[in-house]
């Protein structure tokens, strides 16, 4: 229902944005010469136009729309879908989909194999009465092969069979096309299937128990469709004319004695050819093909139930087509499923609706919520930052038991407690969950290269020996893609955060060695003169000169550093973890959940287009004067 | 007494190519404090070399600059120096700028402010401290530079083309400041210029230069800076002596460059 309304009114949004963006186009021309920068500032206009074309995209191809005008028409293509399943071994007989009825085909494909055996036995190394003996045991399989097709030999058993199927589903589309078909509706299946969780609600994508009259006559029918079809391909080809035709060429040629004399490689080239020939046989003894005339009648009433279909279908047809594009509904043994974009693009809605479940601290994800807060002790973060050591440092013992049992502390058991938070203390919330432990591992990582990419950076740029002595040492490992760094980082560190965290800091590092190293190096003489000469020490030229010089350099360095590691920590998260965006993903991909993935992609690119525009805040407020020294 | 004394001083650069440039031969002079020289000369005759010697920033391989008691070996606060484009700190405060030479000795505020203050008020920028220095104008920011060199109170101030870059309004009015300041602070100031009209109006002393090798090549001792204290700069200008010193400098100038065209096609 929302959907719904939200497609009418992004589509409306595009209409107004373009026609507005139009009109200003017009005024401006006479405004501005093409190519003045001041005709692209501005035009909201055109950014609300970009962002309804891409969700309008989402809701079309998804089929939330489809879903969000047409609720049942999941749940009645699902049964024709049901249809089309226990119809098509019939189908794929008769040349409806395919160019050639079902007999044509295996009997080309038949001959041409006779035809390579006649040319393998004319080069085969045989004496005249064998190859005489054996041209004509092949002559007669291709005389059992053909007399399949012949009706005479039929006879009226399976002749018989093939035209009651041929009546049994005319009788179908006789009913199927009458209006009480399948009869009254059973309250209590109907109350069962109303009963389904609806369309996308769960991991089943689609209700498959038939909720519409419509509905109830494409399952009914598939039902009866479904016998049919399995008395079909029962049957085989088989009569005793057939059969003796078969048993005779079979008798003679297990019967040849092969000759043993001459060469082994004659030898065996008489048995291959042996061999061939049996191979053949077990082709075409099958019992696939059938005379022409008596499966004709089952033709045409296919073509008549194919008919009757699409006029059942009635306006589905035209949702399925226009409202559902990229793929259709396919049925399965139990379940019927979305194919194509319906299915690797979630629905909006249910993206939306996966996210706020997963928001949920007590759902989260694999039992950790996605950005949530857990209260924890003063007492552990100060036992965490004080060392364990100190306490070795107090002089005396550390207790023991005595004889009773008890403990006795001393100071030095005190100082203990307190260096490892063994205490009562108050706790303060902190921050938890998938989110927060992505952006906490990017932010310490990148925080660990600036601390020390930036002061290695600028000694670069001040000095031929640093320059000198680590320029080869970091442009060598900087071009290396930092995933190939993951396994071995992981494998020494382990899968807790400090591997991850080490992995991004040598992302962050380099960057910002190379970044801090141009902006010292890019510092104007005159401005270092000038500090000379008005008395600044070497440190003070670094500290008031050199460093805020290299300040936008250095800010750009940092704002590439934060999207390489967030790129960098996914990939990482993905191999290993148990926590993370990435971990989500990686989980999410290997149960083909494609709401999770989808959600974790659009949550990636926000949490980067956040830390983006905060980075540009920082430098607006920062460096002013860029560009204008 | 604060004397910049050359003594012979010699300066040749090895070229990468192999040659060498001798950029300053045998160049001897003495300027007494409170002098005021503007020095002329055609491109590459080593002016800029020479200032950058006696402002410490490099080291010359002959000879020796003295100021005062002390060999000039290094960048000191005794010679303040006067940039082309000001070399400002554009990341600093007009104030910031001004008062950097006080901070990096860790003056106290107070006194830092008050000088400031004063500082801003003789460069005629009262009320500009908190600008930023990426807004100011071109003649602003000049003033600026002033200041901040003024302020730490060098024995000697080194301005390599100060006003070069100015339009010619500004420039008058700069060129009023400079004789101003000098005048009240009886200051020793050393000034580079390519305008001989300038150079005549500021320098009581007048060396013009000559190239290849760099050296001395004429001194003159001028009126023009004393009379420009009381008198109207364009009045001086149209004086006669004026006008005859102007064409005569310019005459020798022009020679110099012929000369050196000539040099270089005969090579």
């Amino acid at each position: 229902m929302i959907v719904g309304f939200l497609f009418i009114a992004l589509i409306s949004a595009f209409v107004w944005s373009v026609i507005y963006g139009r009109k200003i186009i017009r005024t401006e021309k006479t405004d501005a010469v093409f190519g003045n920068p001041v005709r692209a500032l501005g035009g909201w206009h055109w950014v609300i136009a970009g962002v309804s074309t891409i969700l309008i995209f989402w809701f079309y191809f998804s089929w939330d729309a489809a879903r969000s005008y047409f609720p049942t028409a999941g749940n009645e293509l699902c049964q024709v879908a049901k249809l089309n399943r226990t119809t098509n071994p019939i189908r794929s007989v008769f040349p409806l989909d395919n160019r050639l009825i079902q007999g044509t085909r295996l009997l080309k494909r038949d001959y041409l194999q006779i035809d390579l055996l006649e040319k393998q036995l004319a080069r085969a190394d045989f004496n005249d009465a064998d190859k005489a003996e054996l041209e004509s045991i092949v002559a007669g399989m291709r005389g059992a092969l053909a007399a399949q097709a012949d009706p005479s030999l039929l006879g009226p058993a399976i002749a018989g069979q093939f035209a009651d199927i041929a009546a049994r589903i005319n009788e179908l589309v006789k009913d199927f096309s009458s209006d009480g078909y399948p009869g009254p509706r059973d309250e209590a299946m109907h109350a069962k299937a109303m009963a389904q969780p609806g369309w996308g609600e769960t991991s089943v994508e689609l209700p498959p128990l038939p909720m519409t009259d419509r509905g109830r006559k494409f399952a009914a029918a598939s039902l009866e469709m479904a016998r049919i079809s399995k008395e079909y391909t029962a049957i085989k080809n088989q009569s005793t004319a057939v059969l003796a035709n078969l048993e005779a060429v079979q008798t003679r040629y297990k019967t040849f004695v092969i000759d043993e004399t001459g060469d082994q490689n004659a030898v065996a080239g008489r048995r291959l050819l042996l061999r061939q020939i049996d191979k053949i046989y077990k082709r075409i003894d099958d019992g696939k093909i059938f005379p022409r005339e008596v499966t004709e009648p089952i033709e045409e009433a296919l073509i008549a139930l194919d008919a009757e279909n699409k006029t059942q279908q009635g306006s589905l047809r035209y949702i399925n087509v226009l409202a559902m594009p990229g793929g259709e509904i396919l049925a399965g043994n139990n379940a019927c499923s979305e194919q194509g974009s319906g299915r690797w693009l979630p629905k909006p809605s249910d993206t939306l609706r996966t996210f706020v479940r997963m928001a949920d601290p007590d759902q989260g994800y694999k039992g950790f919520p996605l950005l949530w807060y857990k209260m924890k002790p003063v007492a552990e973060m100060i036992g965490f930052i004080v060392p364990d050591w100190i306490a070795d440092l107090v002089p005396g013992e550390y207790p023991r038991h005595d004889s009773e049992g008890n403990i006795a502390n001393n100071l030095k058991s005190k100082v203990y407690n307190f260096a490892t938070g063994d205490y009562n203390s108050f706790s303060v919330p902190i921050p938890t969950g998938h989110i927060w432990d992505s952006i906490v591992r990017v932010l310490t990582g990148l925080f660990c290269g600036i601390l020390l990419g930036v002061p290695l950076g600028l000694f670069m740029g001040l000095s031929r020996f640093a320059k000198g002595f680590f320029d080869p040492l970091i442009e060598l490992y900087r071009p290396i893609p930092p995933l190939a760094w993951a396994p071995l980082i992981l494998t020494i560190f382990g899968i807790h955060d400090d591997g991850k965290i080490f992995l991004l800091f040598m992302v962050a590092f380099s960057i910002m060695v190379i970044s801090a190293r141009t902006g010292a190096t890019g510092t104007q003489l005159s401005k270092i003169h000038a500090a000379h000469s008005l008395g600044a020490s070497k440190k003070q030229v670094i500290r008031q000169v050199i460093l805020p010089n290299s300040l936008p350099e250095i800010l750009t360095g940092i704002r590439i550093s934060i999207g390489v590691c967030w790129g960098t920590l996914v990939a990482a998260e993905m191999l290993a973890g148990t926590t993370g965006i990435g971990f989500v993903e990686n989980v999410a991909r290997k149960q083909s959940d494609y709401e999770i993935i989808w959600m974790t992609i659009l949550l990636l690119g926000l949490l980067g287009l956040i830390f983006d525009l905060v980075m540009r805040w920082v430098i607006n407020r920062t460096i002013p004067w860029r560009g204008k020294g | 007494m604060s004397d910049l004394v050359a003594d012979n001083v010699n300066m040749k650069f090895a070229m990468p190519t192999g040659g060498v440039v001798h950029a300053l031969k045998d160049v001897s002079f003495t300027l007494q404090q409170g002098e005021l020289l503007s020095v002329l000369g055609p491109s590459g005759c080593g002016k800029t070399t020479m200032l950058n010697i006696i402002a410490g920033f490099i080291h010359c391989t002959g000879g020796s600059f003295t100021l005062g008691d002390h060999e000039i070996t290094a960048p000191g606060v005794d010679r303040g120096m006067v940039f082309q484009q000001g070399a400002l700190f554009e990341w600093l405060t007009v104030a910031e700028n001004v008062n950097f030479g006080l901070r990096m000795k860790n003056v106290g505020k107070a006194e830092m402010a008050r000088k400031v203050e004063e500082w801003l008020e003789i460069v005629g920028l009262q009320g500009f401290g908190q600008t930023p220095t990426y807004q100011l104008s071109g003649g602003m920011q000049q003033r600026v530079a002033l200041a901040r060199c003024l302020i730490n109170d060098p024995d000697l101030i080194l301005m390599d083309e100060p006003l070069g870059a100015l339009d010619a309004l500004t420039r008058e009015k700069m060129q009023s400041l400079v004789i101003k300041i000098w005048k009240e602070t009886g200051k020793t100031i050393m000034i580079i210029t390519h305008s001989v009209e300038e150079a005549l109006l500021l320098g009581e002393r007048l060396f013009v230069m000559a190239p290849r090798p760099g050296r001395l090549h004429k001194e003159y001792r001028l009126p023009f800076a004393e009379q420009g204290l009381t008198g109207d700069p364009r009045d001086i200008k149209n004086d006669a002596e004026f006008g005859r010193t102007k064409e005569e400098i310019l005459t020798m100038i022009w020679d110099m460059e012929e000369e050196i065209m000539g040099k270089s096609e005969a090579a």
